[in-house]
């Protein structure tokens, strides 16, 4: 048997998944006493090249309340043509088209390799992917030109049948018609007034009197020429909305001497989810909004228009002083809740010196799985640069990217789940496996998550439920499966079903081999989403005085030491890197609001909820890695200890790459030594120097990478 | 036509003297007109007859007196002094009353009425009697008393009335109406007057008998230029028959034998044999009677002169007593005269002349008439004397006369009144005599009786006065029916309307009389009436074609002017069109310390500041308060106290100027932009079927180019903006860099907000391309529209978010088709319900249904946003609620029912290009300030006020006027006399800030007899009418009725009661200038808005009811009293005489033209000439004419090249084209034509002319006792 580590690896590998424990307790008492909940970190999408889907529907269970998907796992009868499930022990027929299953003959979700397998279903019409611009028109010129460039850039890397459209917004707020063939036209909305979804359909016209009078019905999907008026396929339209870009202006309307420029953001949003949700519910779709500073008026606004009065700051929160703020904050969750529930998603480019609202708005995207850019200035190669990589493509020549997923966690019955973190919405699915106690988003055992990519991961908490004095036999397996439905970027409609099982121990007996099978990397970024995730509702003080709790009950609990000497004590090869990270944690920006905006704060954390566990680390731990003549780069400590002035030192915090010179360095650079031919060495890693982009092997699974600076030798 | 004598119309008193007799003796200045005699009023009307022969007798001995002097004159000119003469004598004694008079004289009055009645019976008679010749006598007398009216105004003395003429011959007719007049009270709860008339007439009679003793005065006179006397007399009487197209000829020339007989000695006696013997054998009677008008006539050309005498001497010896209650009416003969004579010579003249020209058919008198009357007038002209003092006046008075010949001497009073006494009496009856007499006698007579019938229907007792009428009715001869079928007419029981004021006889008498130049530098003077074609000279007081006042001569004392009841107003038309040869208001530039006022009222400067201390100060004349003059507008005084630079200084001497403002005066101390022009258009599924997309976006590609400027060799510095709308808005953004227009929907209704800010107000000439492209895909783009729902409040407030995002005034037009049912502010619902019309509730009908719009009204006025609405309706619409902005920011509203893009673009079309061209000035303040003792305390029109004071126009247009109302709030002095200055700051059409100041000055009266004598009955009604069309908004439509018809009659009756002559109370008397109002207050009240016809939407109600708010007196004129042109004979160079607006005008063999400012109607005789029908038409056939056609054809044949072009020319004369409609005679059709014969009576119970006489005569009359 390999090591844990091995197992934990090939077992993320495979399946995307990390447990915090890898044994897990066998009563709800133990589970509780071991203070890290028995919790894992799922990526649902995992990039697999070597996993091709398969073509037909996925098998299963019959028990209504069940509806687990047929898994290895479970216990099939080649005869009878039955098989059990694993979680229910529902016995089930196979259905007709598995007449020819024998042992020899199984089909792929039988076989152990495929606990993670994909298929791609047939229901319903395939709906293409639709790219909503909504773009703040009250930039500078300069941004504005840029960010125009970047659009009708992107228009390229769209798939030709996509659907696209755009709404502008300043003062007031512009649907854009894009078939129109005398002149152009667009609907107007004022910036201010608060419109719900039904008046922003009518005004659009695209309800029909008809339709409006059956109320309970959802409304149907209207015919393709009204909802075709504002989103139009890319390659119909490509001329049209290159030219419409082009002729965009900056919002008219003259902005007086030390004020704001009006930006209704939050009637643009409005529109644009009403705009959606009438035309297009329960189809992927991304809205992806542009935007130079925060909403000024209206619905949402964030700050007012007068510049003496500065956007709110932590000080202010925190004294109750941002009088915006909760009704900001609440208008935008509203509005993530009504787009998350058709399945739509939300990015947020803000590129301003200044806040932007992130934090009102970041619900927007974290509700929705949408993305989160915050830069300085549409005119930067990061903004640029990230955006371009939001249409990167996988290796099959498909958008890194997934809409409308719904995932399901399925337990066994020793298990129950108690609530995920991540870009997700409870979809209130209460049944069987659900715990009463919460922990994140809880409460039930679906989540949507509008938007997928490759890296997206959630945090997802269990309870054990089994008590103390119902012991599971020995060699007993605690299961898990989570079913995740999703439209493909090629609009194939899929369903990816993982299935886990972790063996069961005995807490008292055992308690050497569960503490052994701890993932201490994994626990570490579990436990800092819970942490991010009360921090975003409690005081930071408490959320740090948990956290030490947390750790000082783990070590506890797993450390060895001697009473009244601090020097005794120890702590296991699984735990001894836990304490580090928490320490890093507890300085990191998603717990400490010092010197950071609210907006900041708000980014960081949209990031650290979504990750996958590599870069959650690298955000909570930095790494820095030291260049030298004398070897090829090695991570050193975080430690002025690493200094040295023959080094050339990189750090990497996942938002920002620092790099710095050591004094020899520097002054080799000054002498322009790194012009010269045998400068080589230092040269190549170091192309930053002569204003070359950076190559990093992982920018492509980074969204919304910082900036890279330097220091200012 | 008016030029009723005296001599004629006594003749007819006397038959009718049983009943009453109309009479004016000293009220030179009233007319009477006999009307039918109310059985019940006639017995009484008996007893106070022979009372008021006594009376009448000393009168006749003043008005011989009198005579005497105007012996003298017509020795000067015969026809001259024949006119002024006979107004003058009559007048000259109540001049000489005027004053103290007054109380005398009402206690006369009461007796003479008694005593009169009889007299009229008397005249009444005569003019029956001779049936066809009576009636042109009887005109004649009208025109006679008329006259003798006019120059009663003079004797007002305050100064040279301009108008006396004419006022003065309506004044003392005295219409007896036959007191049946019951039958029109069909809306008139209570019969009318007409014993009044009777009595009327029968004071006619007595007058003809004054004038007889008169007539030996004029005698002379006479003889001296018998024929001329004689076809005067007859002229008057001619013109009226001649107004009756049919009879003229005979008429006229029965007339002047009849006056002859009359001179010889007829008068005296035959008053008294007419009135006894009358009754029973009234038409021989007549037959002298009539002589006697034209003795009349003569005497009272002398009057005139005299007349002016009195006044000075006041009360002559013993015939004081009498004068004095001549005096009232004297007073405002003489003041006729002399207001005429001096300023105006002419006018008093002409008017009476005019009768002449109106009896022009008869060719015989215009021609010598109006001779004699241009001499005098010529000599008239004495500008200075209008000035002059009362007593100079009286003078001046005597000095036209005395230009005529002898007058001169005579001028000194003395002389003067001897003569006048002598006349004063004679003059007096005949006057009586020729007003009542002469017409009411014959026609009146006749038609009171037969109407009498109607009348006693109505309550009074109809018994009686049949009987006597229809002994009166052959009488009737006057009419043209008279004429055609005789026998018919002894049957029938009608006041003849000949011998009632004729609206065609006044404005044919003003217009020969307006010759020359109307100067404005006299106090007190009216103007020309807004029918004649006058040229201007500002002297100092704003141009009548400004400013028009009810009254010229205002009561010193609110008590007077409460007896009075007349209203004190001015119809202001700040930014009018003046007629290319006069000088549009000079701008004047006083720097950067802007114009320079008075300290305390702000009044502007203006030529009523007296500059004080050697140019040092000024006073102020409207509160007396002494301010600096600024150092850099110093200037030194000449020796007359002038400053040296009077002269170079429009403000220092012209009536009519504007200032330059400065920034001070400019909203938010800003510069203002200049203004744009923004076109909302409704494309909804009916807009777009109708045509009117097609043909509004067509048109406005041409339009652009035409957007007003005040440099017309420069491009418009005018914005536009466009916008199309049906239940949401679209917005267009042209901005010239664009290649195509971009549309900006907006569908947020229900707060409305502007799209877009750069783009959307352009210039023209920079994005004419992009203009143009967005133009013709308008149509192109909703062609296939299926959207019927309008909104429409939205629209008006995107049009002013518009104008707000730019910071400018500017004009929104809008072109809208339905109802707006659409869910957005302002939704309408349709409350249509004909079962209100008539009820309590109608008046919420004529209110907005929402309070929504008044308050968008208030914002439109606030940023200067001024909204035009073309209505292109198929149904119900609710203009009272659509109009509101419009009629609140100073905008039109234009109304195209049914609009079918064929039959209606012509009319669409030009209105558009009118309105979008029009000289216009945003965003305008208007402030009205007065001297102490009166203020301006009611405005009407199309505007808004936020306040008391200010009147705010979003848009002041060259066509809107303002009516304003004052009060008094303290004593008016006589020397000063009242001040109004008007000043409009507004924002010319090139962005530029302005003041445009009209200053007024009136005189002021301490005699009831000057302020009837300077009134002016049209801006009465315009007055009246935009009074009552407020009214119906807050109450019963038929209360307003009442309400108009009571203070008319109170009007009316405070005359009578207070400068009429003593006379039976059967007699109708009205003041020479208000001789129109009872013909033209029934216009008004047979409206549609008053008084709807079934067939009239309310829509159409509202929408006139708020046209004419904004209207000024010439508009409101015709379309109150429609011009109907006779085409039978076309000459180049000037128009045909019109006919009076009533069926009977209308010979079966004729063509007509009617026009009533907003319709255009030719009406085609069924027996109409071949020859006449193929120059119109192209075809001989009556039945081939195509009734659909709009235009006449292009015929190359003079007439209808002359034709064609006098339907231009009255196009171009009107605010608004004139759809020209073709109807056939007994055509369905015919029936909106007849609507329009404002004389008869109309389908849905207007009262006819005659039967509303009477009504009023009865009102009146109910009011004395």
């Amino acid at each position: 048997m390999a090591t844990y580590q091995e197992f934990i690896q090939q077992n993320e590998d495979r399946d995307g998944v990390r447990f915090s424990w890898n044994l897990w307790p066998s009563s709800r008492l133990e589970a509780t006493r071991l203070v890290v909940p028995v919790s894992c970190l799922f990526t649902p999408l995992k990039e697999r090249p070597d996993l091709p889907p398969v073509q037909y529907e996925p098998v299963m269970c019959s028990r209504a309340n069940c509806k687990a998907v047929l898994n290895p796992l479970c216990q099939v009868d080649f005869r009878a043509k039955i098989w059990a499930c694993n979680f229910c022990f529902q016995r089930n027929p196979f259905p007709p088209s598995y007449a020819g299953i024998s042992e020899v003959n199984q089909p792929a979700e039988l076989m152990p390799q495929f606990s993670t397998i994909e298929y791609i279903v047939q229901r319903g019409p395939s709906a293409p992917l639709i790219f909503l611009y909504v773009v703040d028109t009250c930039l500078e010129e300069e941004d504005l030109q840029a960010l125009k460039e970047s659009l009708q850039m992107s228009l390229s890397l769209l798939p030709p049948n996509a659907l696209v459209g755009l709404i502008t917004f300043g003062r007031m707020v512009q649907v854009h018609e894009l078939s129109c063939e005398l002149i152009s036209k667009s609907y107007v909305f004022r910036g201010t007034k608060d419109l719900t979804s039904k008046q922003i359909q009518e005004m659009l016209g695209l309800t029909k009197p008809s339709v409006a009078g059956q109320p309970g019905r959802p409304p149907a999907p209207q015919d393709a020429a009204a909802s075709c008026r504002f989103l139009q396929p890319v390659h119909k339209v490509d001329m049209n909305l290159t030219d419409l870009l082009g002729e965009l202006q900056r919002d008219p309307w003259p902005v007086p001497q030390g004020k704001r420029p009006l930006r209704s953001t939050g009637v643009a949003l409005s529109v644009a989810v009403g705009l959606l949700e009438g035309t297009f519910p329960n189809t992927g779709a991304r809205v992806m909004l542009f935007i130079g500073g925060p909403p000024t008026q209206g619905p949402g606004m964030v700050v007012g228009d007068e510049l003496k009065t500065p956007i709110r700051s932590w000080h202010d929160i925190q004294k109750d002083n941002a009088r915006h703020l909760k009704k900001a904050t609440k208008y935008y969750e509203a509005l993530a809740n009504r787009s998350a529930v058709n399945g739509h998603s939300i990015d947020i480019y803000a590129c301003a010196l200044d806040q932007t609202g992130l934090l009102e708005m970041k619900c927007l995207s974290n509700l929705t799985g949408g993305h989160i850019v915050m830069g300085d200035s549409f005119n930067t190669s990061l903004f640029k640069q990230t955006f371009q990589r939001v249409f990167n493509k996988d290796y099959n020549g498909d958008f890194r990217m997934a809409f409308g997923g719904i995932m399901e966690v399925k337990t066994s019955r020793e298990l129950k789940v108690c609530g995920a973190i991540g870009p997700c919405v409870s979809l209130n699915s209460k049944g069987s496996c659900v715990s009463e106690n919460e922990m994140g988003v809880g409460g039930t055992s679906q989540w949507k998550v509008c938007s997928l990519s490759p890296s997206t991961t959630l945090g997802i908490y269990f309870e054990v439920v089994n008590q103390h004095n119902a012991p599971i036999p020995q060699g007993g397996r605690g299961a898990v499966q989570f079913v995740t439905q999703y439209q493909h970027s090629n609009t194939q409609r899929r369903i990816r079903v993982t299935t886990i099982a972790r063996n069961w121990a005995d807490a008292q007996s055992q308690i050497q081999h569960i503490e052994s099978s701890f993932d201490q990397e994994a626990a570490a970024v579990l436990m800092a989403r819970l942490g991010v995730f009360r921090a975003e509702s409690e005081e930071g003080p408490d959320v740090l005085r948990w956290l030490d709790r947390q750790l000082i009950r783990l070590c506890q609990k797993f450390g060895q030491f001697n009473k009244d000497d601090p020097t005794s004590f120890k702590l296991s090869e699984s735990l001894s890197l836990y304490p580090q990270f928490m320490f890093h944690l507890r300085r990191s920006p998603f717990l400490q609001v010092f010197n950071n905006s609210p907006d900041e704060s708000s980014y960081y954390r949209h990031h650290f909820v979504r990750q996958d566990l590599t870069q959650s680390l690298i955000m909570i731990q930095p790494i820095l890695y030291s260049y030298s003549f004398h070897g090829p780069p090695e991570p050193v400590l975080l430690d002025s200890s690493s200094i040295l002035p023959d080094r050339i030192l990189l750090m990497d915090t996942f938002f920002q790459l620092v790099i710095y010179h050591g004094e020899t360095i520097a002054q080799w650079r000054k002498a322009g030594y790194q012009e010269m031919a045998e400068a080589w060495r230092f040269a190549g890693p170091l192309p930053a120097l002569k204003g070359q982009p950076f190559p990093d092997p992982q920018q492509p699974l980074r969204l919304g990478t910082g900036d890279w600076s330097t220091n200012p030798d | 036509m008016w030029t009723w004598h005296t001599a004629a119309a006594l003749p007819l008193n006397v038959r009718f003297s049983p009943q009453e007799g109309i009479r004016e003796k000293h009220t030179g200045t009233t007319s009477i007109f006999p009307l039918a005699p109310l059985s019940l009023s006639r017995f009484t009307v008996r007893h106070e007859h022979r009372d008021a022969l006594l009376f009448t007798i000393l009168r006749r001995f003043r008005d011989e007196l009198k005579m005497n002097v105007n012996q003298h004159t017509p020795m000067a000119s015969p026809y001259g002094q024949p006119q002024p003469g006979y107004g003058q004598p009559a007048f000259a004694p109540l001049d000489t009353g005027y004053p103290p008079p007054y109380a005398p004289y009402n206690g006369p009055v009461s007796a003479y009425q008694t005593g009169e009645p009889p007299q009229g019976h008397g005249r009444a008679p005569p003019t029956s009697g001779p049936p066809p010749v009576s009636a042109p006598q009887a005109y004649n007398q009208y025109g006679g008393r008329h006259q003798s009216d006019m120059q009663n105004g003079p004797p007002p003395m305050t100064q040279a009335p301009p108008r006396p003429v004419v006022s003065q011959s309506y004044n003392q007719e005295r219409v007896n109406l036959s007191g049946p007049p019951s039958s029109y009270p069909q809306h008139y709860g209570s019969p009318p007057a007409m014993s009044h008339v009777t009595s009327q007439m029968s004071g006619m009679q007595i007058n003809s008998g004054l004038p007889n003793t008169a007539g030996p005065g004029y005698a002379p006179p006479h003889s001296s230029k018998p024929p001329v006397s004689n076809s005067f007399s007859a002229a008057p009487p001619a013109t009226y028959t001649q107004a009756l197209p049919p009879a003229l000829s005979a008429p006229t020339q029965a007339p002047p034998t009849a006056s002859q007989q009359y001179y010889g000695g007829p008068p005296p006696a035959s008053q008294p044999p007419f009135n006894s013997s009358l009754p029973p054998t009234s038409q021989q009677p007549f037959t002298s009677p009539a002589p006697l008008p034209p003795s009349n006539q003569p005497s009272f050309a002398p009057p005139p002169s005299y007349s002016g005498p009195p006044p000075a001497q006041a009360p002559s010896p013993s015939m004081s007593q009498p004068q004095q209650s001549f005096p009232p009416t004297q007073s405002a003969f003489s003041s006729a005269p002399q207001g005429s004579f001096p300023p105006r010579a002419p006018p008093p003249t002409s008017s009476q002349y005019p009768p002449p020209p109106t009896s022009t058919p008869s060719g015989q008198y215009p021609g010598p008439l109006p001779p004699q009357q241009q001499p005098p007038f010529s000599s008239g002209p004495f500008p200075s004397r209008p000035q002059m003092p009362p007593t100079s006046m009286s003078q001046s008075n005597h000095l036209p006369p005395e230009s005529q010949g002898p007058l001169g001497p005579p001028g000194p009073l003395q002389q003067m009144p001897p003569p006048q006494h002598a006349m004063p009496g004679g003059y007096p009856p005949q006057q009586n005599g020729a007003f009542g007499q002469v017409r009411g006698p014959q026609p009146g007579f006749t038609a009171p009786y037969p109407a009498q019938p109607n009348y006693g229907a109505l309550g009074p007792a109809p018994g009686p006065a049949p009987s006597t009428q229809k002994r009166l009715d052959p009488d009737a001869i006057p009419s043209p029916q008279a004429s055609d079928m005789p026998t018919v007419q002894k049957s029938r029981h009608r006041i003849d309307p000949d011998a009632i004021p004729s609206p065609i006889q006044v404005i044919e008498d003003d217009k020969a009389k307006s010759t020359e130049p109307f100067s404005t530098g006299v106090r007190g003077q009216a103007p020309p009436l807004v029918t004649t074609d006058f040229h201007v000279k500002d002297q100092g007081n704003a141009s009548p074609r400004f400013i028009r006042c009810t009254a010229y001569n205002i009561p010193c004392t609110a008590d007077m002017a409460k007896q009075s009841q007349v209203p004190l107003a001015a119809v202001i038309k700040p930014l009018a069109t003046l007629p290319a040869d006069e000088t549009p208001p000079y701008l004047v530039d006083h720097g950067e310390g802007g114009p320079i006022r008075c300290n305390r009222c702000k009044a502007y400067m203006c030529p009523y500041m007296q500059f004080i201390e050697g140019g040092r100060r000024f006073q102020c004349g409207f509160c007396s308060c002494v301010t600096e003059v600024p150092p850099h507008y110093f200037q030194h005084l000449d020796h007359t106290g002038k400053r040296v630079d009077f002269y170079d200084r429009p403000e220092l001497s012209l009536g009519s100027y504007e200032f330059l403002a400065t920034v001070d005066y400019c909203k938010n101390n800003k510069i203002p932009q200049p203004p744009a022009f923004i076109f909302l258009i409704d494309v909804s599924y009916n807009a777009v079927k109708s045509g009117m997309v097609g043909i509004v976006c067509q048109e406005l590609k041409a339009l652009l180019d035409r957007l007003p400027r005040e440099n017309p060799d420069l491009d418009s510095t005018v914005r536009v903006g466009f916008v199309t709308y049906n239940k949401v808005l679209h917005f267009y953004n042209v901005k010239s860099s664009l290649a195509q227009p971009q549309m900006l929907v907006v569908s947020d209704v229900s707060e409305m907000f502007v799209p877009l800010l750069d783009g959307f107000l352009v210039n023209v000439g920079e994005s004419r391309q992009v203009i143009e492209s967005l133009l013709d895909h308008i149509p192109e783009m909703f062609a296939n529209t299926r959207e019927t729902e309008t909104v429409f409040g939205p629209v008006i407030q995107a049009g002013l978010e518009a104008l707000k995002a730019a910071d400018c005034a500017g004009k929104l037009f809008v072109f809208h088709t339905s109802l707006p049912i659409a869910e957005a502010p302002g939704k309408l619902k349709n409350r249509e319900d004909k079962k209100l019309i008539g009820t309590d509730k109608e008046k919420s009908l004529f209110q907005p249904q929402v309070s929504f719009y008044n308050t968008l009204a208030k914002e439109c006025v606030a940023q200067g946003c001024c909204v035009d609405l073309f209505l292109f309706p198929n149904q119900y619409v609710d203009v009272a609620t659509l109009a509101v902005v419009p009629v609140s920011t100073g905008g039109s509203v234009y109304k195209y029912t049914y609009f079918q893009a064929q039959s209606d673009q012509e009319r669409f079309l030009n209105d558009l290009r009118r309105d979008v061209q029009k000289p216009i000035g945003f965003d305008a303040v208007m402030r009205v300030r007065t001297s102490t003792g009166i203020r301006a305390t009611d405005f009407f029109g199309s505007f808004f006020m936020s306040n008391t004071t200010d009147v705010e126009l979003a848009g002041l247009d060259c066509d809107k006027a303002v009516t304003v109302e004052f009060k008094h709030d303290d004593k008016l002095s006589e020397e000063t006399g009242a001040l109004v200055q008007c000043a409009v700051l507004y924002t010319s059409c090139g962005g530029q800030r302005r003041l445009r100041v009209h200053n007024m000055a009136v005189n002021c009266c301490s005699q009831l007899s000057d302020l009837y004598r300077n009134c002016e009955t049209d801006t009465i009604i315009n007055f009246l009418s935009k009074y009552a069309f407020r009214g119906i908004l807050n109450n019963p439509t038929k209360a307003v009725r009442d309400t108009l018809v009571n203070q008319c009659a109170q009007i009316l009756a405070c005359y009578r009661k207070n400068c009429a002559s003593p006379s039976s109370a059967g007699q109708l008397i009205l003041p020479e200038c208000m001789k129109l109002l009872p013909v033209y207050l029934n216009c008004v009240l047979k409206s549609d808005v008053l008084l709807p016809a079934a067939d009239v939407s309310l829509d159409d109600r509202a929408y006139l009811r708020q046209l004419i708010s904004g209207m000024d007196v010439s508009e409101t004129h015709v379309f109150f009293y429609p011009r109907l042109l006779p085409l039978m004979k076309l000459e180049s160079g000037s128009l045909p005489v019109a006919v009076r607006a009533s069926e009977e005008r209308l010979s079966k063999g004729g063509v007509y033209l009617l026009e009533t400012g907003l319709h255009l109607f030719l009406w085609v005789g069924a027996n109409a000439q071949q020859e006449l029908l193929l120059n119109i038409f192209g075809t001989s056939s009556f039945g081939q004419i195509d009734t659909t056609m709009t235009s006449l054809p292009v015929l190359d044949n003079p007439f209808s090249q002359r034709l064609r072009d006098m339907i231009d020319s009255f196009r171009a004369q009107r605010s608004r084209y004139m759809k020209l409609m073709l109807v056939k005679q007994e055509d369905r059709s015919e029936l909106i034509f007849r609507h329009f014969l404002m004389e008869d009576k109309n389908v849905s119970g207007g009262a006819s002319y005659v039967d509303f006489l009477c009504h009023m005569h009865k009102e009146i009359r109910q009011l004395l006792s």
